[in-house]
């Protein structure tokens, strides 16, 4: 029983904190954990990130009826670890006509915008390391940071490619990101809180939010999904990289390890999506009909991981299946569809509650 | 009215795609083309299609299909195929006829455009599905196709 608790995290983070604070006065000790903290998050999500890639290399792979990496490591697991370490290893290379402090600068706009976001995230009850009442709103706003870094990016580049893939990413985050809030707020309607962990709460009797909100739910589901792909630009709406048109966009004069920071941070963006996605609509770390409820020890996390992953996955479907938007389409799908839908939507959600037709 | 079933016909051919795909994805453990090429050297066989080099087949009594009309020379745009050919005397009816001496193919400079195999009238030449074809000297690369002492088949040319 002891070993099958330390599973959880809570007692981990107790039994640190609680030594910490034996050695040493209260406030270095509140500064020496926190800085735990950001470097336990930070090796977390550096190694998450490159499953990520993993995983998204498969499945390419396997959508492309390919068998995908299978060579460093059993079922080519390490392969990405190898990358990285390619990468770390490789020069810093960039031209003379770059303005070296914005140039350096933007990679660290980029990871720490996605790192950032981590932190509000409920990943099991105990499991969270920065619990504010206004995490939804936190969320929306720290993810938009991101943009700066990739404007930034081709900006400095002094690059014709990279500054028009720049200014692609800054019209289409400008655009999604209010389809994004939109169909937050949608189901904020419903919960009535910012909160995240207070969200997760309001569907441990009701069911999840998706249910909750059956119609209009789905709806906003299907928006966010849509706009949370563009807001990550990935494909189809990765007209900020457009191999085919732009080299690689915004990036195109980075090298090793800020390239790297770069990729990173776009599988992170992803996962940030999914988690909202996860938390918003599908109960986060709740297990589907309480199944593990009233099992004292089973890790929540598990829960919230696999719908996260799950999430994803229709991610990378969407990646390669659909064709990449032209930008006045990208255009027209926001301002046209996608806003209009979202606003009769959020209307919907009012009646809705308003006549108490919620499951 | 058409705006909604615009947005109806989108989200179905959208899913079209994604049921299309995802059918890919579940059937790729089964059916992946690709092939872990120095693992499988063994049992690794190509597609018919495949145009590994250019071949003249040879039937058991080492007799080809060559005439020695030299359409294939004349259609190969970089001139890869050189025939050299002889006049013998048809030993039965006692008129000149042509007929190849060398059938030269060089396969380095062979662009694998497969002209020459559609220009032959009588299918002597044919596509091979090798492709371990690295050599160390490149004077390998020049090959003589027909074998040594074989003849055409008789009747061909008629
Ligand atoms: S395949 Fe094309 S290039 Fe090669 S020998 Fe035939 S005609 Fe010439
Ligand atoms: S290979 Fe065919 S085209 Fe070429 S000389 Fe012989 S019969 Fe004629």
């Amino acid at each position: 029983m002891n070993f099958l608790q330390m599973i959880i995290p809570l007692n981990i983070t107790k039994t640190i904190s609680d030594w910490i604070y034996s050695i040493m006065p209260e406030t270095a000790a509140s500064y020496t954990i926190m800085v735990v903290i950001a470097v336990a998050y930070l090796a977390l999500f550096a190694v998450a990130g490159l499953y990520l890639v993993l995983l998204e290399r498969k499945v390419a792979a396997w959508f492309q009826l390919r068998i995908g990496p299978n060579r460093v490591g059993p079922w080519g697991l390490l392969q990405t670890m190898a990358d990285a370490l390619k990468l770390v290893s490789k020069e810093l290379t960039s031209t003379t006509k770059i303005d070296k402090f914005l140039y350096n600068l933007a990679p660290y706009f980029v990871i720490v915008a996605a790192l950032m976001a981590m932190a509000v995230f409920p990943f099991s009850k105990q499991f969270q390391a920065f619990d504010i009442n206004i995490g939804v709103f936190f969320l929306i706003a720290i993810s938009s940071i991101g943009v700066i870094g990739i404007l930034l990016a081709g900006w400095s580049s002094n690059n014709k490619f990279a500054l028009i893939g720049a200014m692609r990413s800054g019209l289409q985050t400008i655009s999604y990101e209010l389809s994004v809030g939109l169909s937050i707020l949608t189901m904020v309607l419903l919960t009535g809180t910012l909160q995240l962990s207070e969200i997760i709460e309001a569907q441990r009797t009701g069911g999840w939010l998706i249910l909750q909100g059956h119609i209009p739910s789905v709806i906003a589901f299907m928006i966010f999904m849509i706009a949370g792909t563009a807001e990550t630009n990935r494909a189809p709406f990765d007209l900020v990289e457009a191999e085919s048109e732009l080299g690689a966009g915004f990036h195109t004069e980075y090298s090793g390890m800020k390239f790297a920071y770069f990729f990173l941070a776009e599988f992170i963006n992803m996962f940030i999506i999914s988690s909202i996605a996860v938390v918003l609509f599908f109960g986060g770390w709740l297990s589907p009909f309480g199944i593990t409820e009233n099992i004292a020890w089973f890790p929540e996390v598990i829960w919230f991981l696999i719908k996260v992953l799950g999430l994803i996955f229709l991610m990378m479907w969407f990646r390669w299946t659909f064709p990449r938007l032209r930008v006045d389409q990208l255009l027209t799908l926001e301002w046209k569809y996608l806003l209009p839908l979202n606003l009769m939507n959020l209307m919907l959600m009012a009646i809705v509650i308003w006549l108490n037709w919620t499951i | 009215m058409s705006y909604f079933s615009d947005i109806y016909k989108g989200i179905k051919t959208l899913l079209t795609g994604m049921s299309v795909t995802g059918g890919y994805f579940i059937r790729a453990r089964k059916g992946a083309i690709t092939q872990q090429y120095p693992d499988n050297r063994e049992t690794l066989k190509m597609f018919d299609r495949f145009r590994g080099e250019v071949v003249m087949p040879h039937n058991a009594d080492n007799r080809h299909y060559c005439t020695g009309c030299q359409a294939c020379e004349i259609a190969c745009p970089n001139g890869s195929i050189e025939i050299i050919w002889d006049r013998v005397v048809d030993p039965e009816t006692g008129k000149k006829k042509k007929e190849i001496d060398k059938h030269i193919y060089h396969l380095a400079m062979c662009t694998m455009c497969g002209l020459c195999i559609e220009a032959c009238p009588t299918n002597a030449i044919v596509w091979a599905q090798n492709y371990e074809n690295s050599v160390y000297d490149r004077s390998k690369l020049t090959k003589i196709l027909n074998q040594p002492g074989s003849s055409v088949l008789d009747g061909i040319e008629d």
